[in-house]
C-alpha cells in the first residue's frame, strides 16, 4: 500500500500491531507550548451552534431522541452542524445531540428514560423487542438467583450493568486508519476459515462473534460512506487518519450505549500523520489545530439515553470518552508529541468542558515542560486526571489506554468485563447485624450470626465481617458471570471487538464503596468504645463512640493498615470464584458520584457517620477527617495496594485552593508538579487535581448563569459543575479542600 | 532530646522552596500586632517529640522533596529550643533533607552551630527602624539585628519578609527606606511583601487575647503586589 511506504518499521506492516507502528515513527516533543495556535473561524462557527444546542440540553435535559429508529452502526443519515464549516464530520444520528434508543440492553429502561423526558417509543419497534426478541436484561433477569436479587435491592451491589451497556470496551479505532477496514476484515476471515476450527462450546460462540465483527466492520463502511468517505483502503493524511479514527469510534457509540466508552490514545498516533503532512507542506500548525479542535467537539457531543435514576449515580450526563495522553516507552523516552499539547489545548481554545475526559499517563520521567503544561492547564480548568504510567506501564506495556476513570487495558489486546461495586460499609453493618438490612428490617444475606455485646469487640467483628465478604464475594461473582453471558448473548459490542485481537484477554472488574467508612469504623471498634444503639428488633441503628481513633487520610499505620486488610482480603475472596470466559479478577475503588447514593441507602456506622450522610468519593478519606496536611492524606491513599489486588484503579480526589500551592503562579504550577510527582513516587495510581475555592463553588450553586463551564474533577471523571443535583453538589462543597494556615 | 512543638503541616507551599513539612514549634518572645499564630507564643504545648521522631516524619514526605523541597522549621521562634533544633537539623542533613529556618532571630543566645545546618533562612524584618520594631513586636530590634549580621557574615543564603500592614508600613516611603536598608545585603535569593490578612482573629478569641488590629483591615493584596514592584526595581538578586 502506497501510503504505507511514508512510514519507518516493519513488523507492523506483517502484523495488526498499532504500538509498533507508533514507535517506529512518532517524534517526541520536549519544548513548551508556545507554538500552539488558537480556533480557527471554521472552528469558532461550528462551535458557537454547538454552544447554543448545549445550553438547551441543559435547560431541557435533553435536546431530542429519534424514537423511530434503533441502534445500529448503519441505522441513521448522516447529520451536521454546520456543514461548510465542519472539517471533520460525522454525528451519532441525523442531528447534534439528538439520542439513539438502544433496546439490547434492556426496554425497561429505555421506555423509563423516553417516558421520564417525554417521549414515546414506537410501537412497532416496541412490540419486535417485547414480542419477538429477547433483550440482556431479559435473560440476565432469567437467571440471577435469589441472594444476588436480594443484595441488588438493598443496594449492596449496586450500578450492575444488568439493564444498559455495560460498556469499559476500547476499541482500538487506530487500527482503522493505518489499515483501513478491508484489511481488519481480511484477517477475521482468516482466522475464521483457517485457525478457528476446533468446534466446542467456546469456539462456536467465538466464530459466530467473528462474523458478527465483520458484518459490523462493512456496516462501518457503509455509514462512512454516507458522509462521502470510503474507509476501505489506509488514511492517507492527518485529516483521513482523524475522521477514519473518528468514525470508527462513531459506529462504537452508534451500536452500543456501554456506561463508559474510551476513546483510547490517539494524540501521539494522530501526530505522526500531523507531522508528515507539516513534512509535506499540506498542513500548518493552525490547520493541525483546528482538526484536532473539531475532533474534539465532535467527541463533546457524544450522548447516551440515560434515566434520571441513573443520573442520581453517575451525575452530570457522563460517557467517559478517556483518552491518555502522554506516557513512556519501554525504552526510556516519553511519547509526548506536539498532539499532545494540541488536545490539551482544546480546555483554552474552546473553554473547560468534562469530556473527552482527559487523563495523564504521568511519568516521573516526562519532560519538565509537558508536565508544566499539564499542571498549568489543571490550575486553569480543572478538567485533568493524572494516572502513574510508571506503575501501570509494567503491567500493561507501552501501549495501553483506560476505560472509563482508572482502568487500565492493552489496547486491542484485553477488553473488560465491567461490574458496579459493592458497599462494603453496608456489608460491615451486616456483619454487626446477622445480614440484616439496617434501614429494611429484612434479611439478606443468610447463616451469619448477629453481634450481641454492649460494646463491639474489634476481634468478633472482624471475624464476622469476613464471613460476611466471602458470602457477598460469591453472590457478587455469580451476578457478574450471569451480567456477561447475558450481555454477549444478547447485547455483543460487535465493531468494539472487531477493532480488538481475536483472541483477546479479559479482565472481570469488580468495586469497591466506602473504603474509608469501613477503615474508620474498623479503627473505632479497635482504638476507641464503640456501643450500638439497637432498636425494637436488635437491629444496631447508631453508634456512640468514646474517645477518639485514628482516622483514615492521616497517614498513620494503625488505620490505614485496616484499609489496606480489607482490599486484599476482599481481592482474595473475589479470587476463590472462577470467572466467565476465563476472565482475570480486578478490584477498583471508586465511586464516580454514586458515593452519595451509597451513603443516602446506608445507615449510621459504626466511625459516627449518620445515616444517609455521603461516603467519601472513591478511595478519599471521609471529609474534613484528613487534618495532618494534604501529603499525608495523598499518603495513606497512596498505601492501597494497586498491583494484584486494586488493580482496576484506586481513585482519589485531590482540591486544594490556588492560593495555598504558593505565592506566584510559577510557584503554583512547580509545587503541583511536585505534588504529582511525589504521589506517584508513593506508589499512588490516579489523582483528581481540581485547583479552585470553595467560596466560588457556593456562588456557581446560587447563580450557575455566571459559571456556565465551570468544569470540576469528581471521582475518575470531570463533570460540569451545574449538572450536578443539589446533593451531588452539597457533597463536592463539604469535601476537605486543602488550604493554608 | 525532646522539642515542644504546635503542629506539623506536611504540604507547605509558601514557607520555603518547593514542597515542605513545616514544623511549628512552641514559644515565642515577640508579641507581633498582626500575628496569626497567637497560640504558639507560650512554651507549653500538646506534642512533644523527640528529634528522631521528627526526622522519620519528615522522611515519609521526602518523595515530594524535588526541586529543592525539604523542611521548614517556624513557629513561634524555633531558635528558642536551640539544643532540639540543632539536633535535629543535624539529623536531617545527615538524611539528605534541604532545611530550611523561619525566624524573626530574637532569642537570647543563639547557638551559631545552628546556622551550619540551615540551608536557606526565611527572615523576617518586622520593621527597620528602633521604635517601629518595638512597637510592633514589644521588643528591642537589637537581636534581630544581630541575628541579620551573623546570617551575612556566615554567607547564609537568605529569604526576606517583610508583613505590610495597613496604617503602619503600606506607603512607599516606607518601601523605600526598607529598600536603603537591604541593598548593602549579601546572599539575599528573595523578597517577598506579605499582605497582612485577619484570618488569626479567631484563635484571639479563642485564646481570650485582645487583638489589637481589630480596626485594621486585611491589606490590599493588588496594593502590597505594586510596593512590591517597587521593592525589587534594580535591588541585586542572587
Amino acid at each position: 500500500m502506497q501510503v504505507w511506504d511514508k512510514f519507518k518499521g516493519s513488523l507492523w506492516k506483517k502484523e495488526i500491531n498499532v504500538a509498533d507502528f507508533i514507535i517506529n515513527n512518532y517524534k517526541e516533543y520536549k519544548e513548551d507550548e508556545s507554538f500552539l495556535e488558537e480556533t480557527t473561524d471554521k472552528t469558532n462557527k461550528v462551535w458557537s451552534k454547538c454552544q447554543e444546542l448545549l445550553k438547551k440540553e441543559l435547560e431541557k435535559g435533553i435536546l431530542d431522541v429519534e424514537t423511530n429508529i434503533i441502534s445500529g452502526i448503519n441505522n441513521y443519515e448522516a447529520g451536521y452542524i454546520d456543514q461548510d464549516n465542519e472539517v471533520i464530520v460525522g454525528l451519532q444520528t441525523d442531528a447534534p445531540l439528538k439520542r439513539i434508543v438502544n433496546l439490547y440492553g434492556g426496554v425497561r429502561m429505555a421506555e423509563d428514560a423516553l417516558r421520564d423526558y417525554g417521549y414515546e417509543l414506537n410501537t412497532e419497534i416496541k412490540k419486535y423487542f417485547t414480542e419477538y426478541r429477547k433483550s440482556h436484561n431479559n435473560g440476565v433477569f432469567d437467571a440471577y438467583t435469589p441472594d444476588i436479587r436480594k443484595a441488588r435491592s438493598a443496594g449492596l451491589l449496586t450500578g450492575l450493568p444488568d439493564a444498559y451497556g455495560r460498556g469499559r470496551i476500547i476499541g482500538d479505532y487506530r487500527r482503522v486508519a493505518l489499515y483501513g477496514v478491508d484489511y481488519l476484515i481480511n484477517v477475521k476471515a482468516n482466522e475464521l476459515n483457517n485457525v478457528i476450527l476446533d468446534i466446542n462450546e467456546d469456539t462456536i460462540r467465538l466464530r459466530e462473534e467473528i462474523n458478527m465483527q465483520i458484518r459490523a466492520l462493512e456496516e462501518l463502511k457503509a455509514m462512512a460512506f454516507r458522509y462521502g468517505f470510503d474507509l476501505s483502503k489506509p488514511a492517507n493524511n492527518a485529516k483521513e487518519a482523524i475522521q477514519w479514527v473518528y468514525f470508527a469510534y462513531l459506529a462504537s457509540v452508534k451500536e452500543n450505549n456501554g456506561a463508559a466508552m474510551s476513546l483510547g490514545r490517539t494524540a501521539t498516533f494522530l501526530d505522526i500523520y500531523i507531522e508528515k503532512d507539516k513534512e509535506e507542506g499540506l498542513l500548518n500548525e493552525k490547520g493541525a489545530q483546528e482538526l484536532i479542535d473539531q475532533f474534539i467537539i465532535k467527541l463533546r457531543l457524544v450522548r447516551h439515553l440515560r434515566t434520571p435514576d441513573y443520573n442520581d449515580l453517575f451525575a452530570g450526563d457522563p460517557t467517559w470518552v478517556t483518552e491518555v495522553l502522554g506516557g513512556m516507552t519501554k525504552d526510556g523516552s516519553s511519547l509526548v508529541t506536539k498532539n499532545t499539547f494540541r488536545y490539551l489545548h482544546t480546555l483554552v481554545n474552546l473553554g473547560p468542558a468534562p469530556e473527552p475526559n482527559m487523563t495523564v499517563l504521568w511519568s516521573e520521567h516526562l519532560p519538565m515542560n509537558f508536565k508544566k503544561y499539564c499542571s498549568k492547564i489543571s490550575k486553569l480548568t480543572d478538567a485533568l486526571q493524572y494516572e502513574s504510567d510508571d506503575l501501570m506501564r509494567p503491567l500493561y506495556g507501552d501501549d495501553y489506554g483506560i476505560a472509563c476513570c482508572v482502568s487500565a487495558m492493552t489496547l486491542g489486546k484485553q477488553m473488560q468485563f465491567f461490574g458496579a461495586r459493592c458497599n462494603l460499609a453496608k456489608a460491615l453493618l451486616y456483619a454487626i447485624n446477622g445480614g440484616i438490612d439496617e434501614i429494611s428490617g429484612k434479611e439478606v444475606v443468610s447463616g451469619v450470626t448477629k453481634i450481641e455485646s454492649e460494646y463491639l469487640n474489634y476481634d468478633e467483628v472482624k471475624a464476622s465481617y469476613d464471613i460476611m465478604l466471602s458470602k457477598i464475594a460469591k453472590t457478587y461473582v455469580d451476578a457478574m458471570n450471569i451480567i456477561h453471558y447475558m450481555h454477549d448473548k444478547y447485547a455483543y459490542e460487535a465493531v468494539q471487538m472487531a477493532l480488538h485481537d481475536t483472541d483477546v484477554d479479559r479482565l472481570m472488574a469488580f468495586g469497591a464503596a466506602g473504603l474509608s467508612v469501613v477503615a474508620d469504623s474498623l479503627s473505632a471498634i479497635k482504638y476507641a468504645k464503640v456501643k450500638p444503639i439497637r432498636n425494637e428488633n436488635g437491629i444496631a441503628v447508631d453508634f456512640e463512640i468514646e474517645g477518639d481513633y485514628p482516622k483514615y487520610g492521616n497517614d498513620d499505620d494503625r488505620v490505614d493498615s485496616i484499609a489496606v486488610e480489607i482490599v486484599t482480603d476482599f481481592s482474595n475472596k473475589l479470587k476463590e470464584h472462577k470467572l466467565y470466559r476465563h476472565a482475570i479478577h480486578t478490584l477498583s475503588i471508586l465511586t464516580i458520584t454514586s458515593n452519595v447514593v451509597y451513603g443516602k441507602k446506608t445507615g449510621s456506622t459504626p466511625d459516627g457517620r449518620k445515616k444517609g450522610v455521603p461516603f467519601a468519593p472513591g478511595a478519599n478519606p471521609m471529609h474534613g477527617r484528613d487534618k495532618s496536611g494534604a501529603l499525608a492524606s495523598l499518603n495513606s491513599v497512596a498505601k492501597i495496594p494497586y498491583k494484584g489486588v486494586c488493580q482496576d484503579g484506586v481513585s482519589n480526589t485531590f482540591s486544594i485552593v490556588p492560593e495555598a500551592l504558593g505565592h506566584q503562579k510559577e510557584e503554583q504550577i512547580i509545587n503541583l508538579v511536585n505534588i504529582i510527582d511525589g504521589y506517584f513516587k508513593q506508589g499512588a495510581q490516579h489523582l483528581n487535581v481540581n485547583v479552585l475555592n470553595r467560596k466560588m463553588l457556593i456562588d456557581a450553586m446560587d447563580h450557575p448563569d455566571k459559571y456556565p463551564n465551570l468544569t470540576i474533577r469528581v471521582s475518575g471523571y470531570a463533570v460540569n459543575f451545574n449538572r450536578l443535583n443539589k446533593n451531588q453538589q452539597l457533597e463536592v462543597i463539604s469535601r476537605t479542600f486543602h488550604e493554608v494556615i | 532530646m525532646s522539642g515542644n512543638i504546635h503542629s506539623i503541616e506536611t504540604m507547605g507551599l509558601l514557607d520555603g522552596p518547593g514542597i515542605r513539612v513545616v514544623i511549628f514549634m512552641q514559644g515565642c518572645l515577640l508579641r507581633c500586632l498582626f500575628c496569626h499564630n497567637p497560640d504558639t507564643w507560650f512554651e507549653q504545648s500538646n506534642i512533644t517529640m523527640t528529634s528522631d521522631e521528627v526526622v522519620n516524619f519528615i522522611l515519609k514526605y521526602k518523595n515530594y522533596f524535588v526541586n529543592n523541597g525539604g523542611v521548614t522549621f517556624s513557629g513561634g521562634e524555633p531558635l528558642l529550643q536551640s539544643d532540639f533544633l540543632l539536633e535535629t537539623l543535624k539529623k536531617c542533613k545527615q538524611n539528605g533533607i534541604h532545611t530550611c529556618l523561619d525566624t524573626s532571630g530574637v532569642c537570647p543566645i543563639i547557638d551559631e552551630d545552628i546556622l551550619d545546618y540551615v540551608d536557606l533562612v526565611i527572615f523576617d524584618i518586622k520593621h527597620i527602624e528602633a521604635e517601629g520594631y518595638f512597637k510592633l513586636t514589644g521588643y528591642s530590634i537589637d537581636k534581630s539585628l544581630a541575628f541579620l549580621s551573623l546570617c551575612q557574615k556566615k554567607s547564609k543564603l537568605m529569604w526576606l519578609r517583610q508583613v505590610i500592614v495597613p496604617g503602619i508600613n503600606d506607603n512607599e516611603k516606607y518601601i523605600l527606606k526598607l529598600k536603603e536598608f537591604i541593598k548593602p545585603l549579601q546572599n539575599i535569593e528573595k523578597i517577598e511583601l506579605l499582605p497582612y490578612h485577619t484570618l488569626g482573629k479567631s484563635k484571639y478569641e479563642r485564646l481570650g487575647i485582645d487583638y489589637r488590629l481589630k480596626d485594621i483591615p486585611a491589606m490590599d493584596k493588588d496594593k502590597c503586589q505594586k510596593l512590591e514592584k517597587i521593592l525589587l526595581d534594580k535591588i541585586h538578586l542572587i
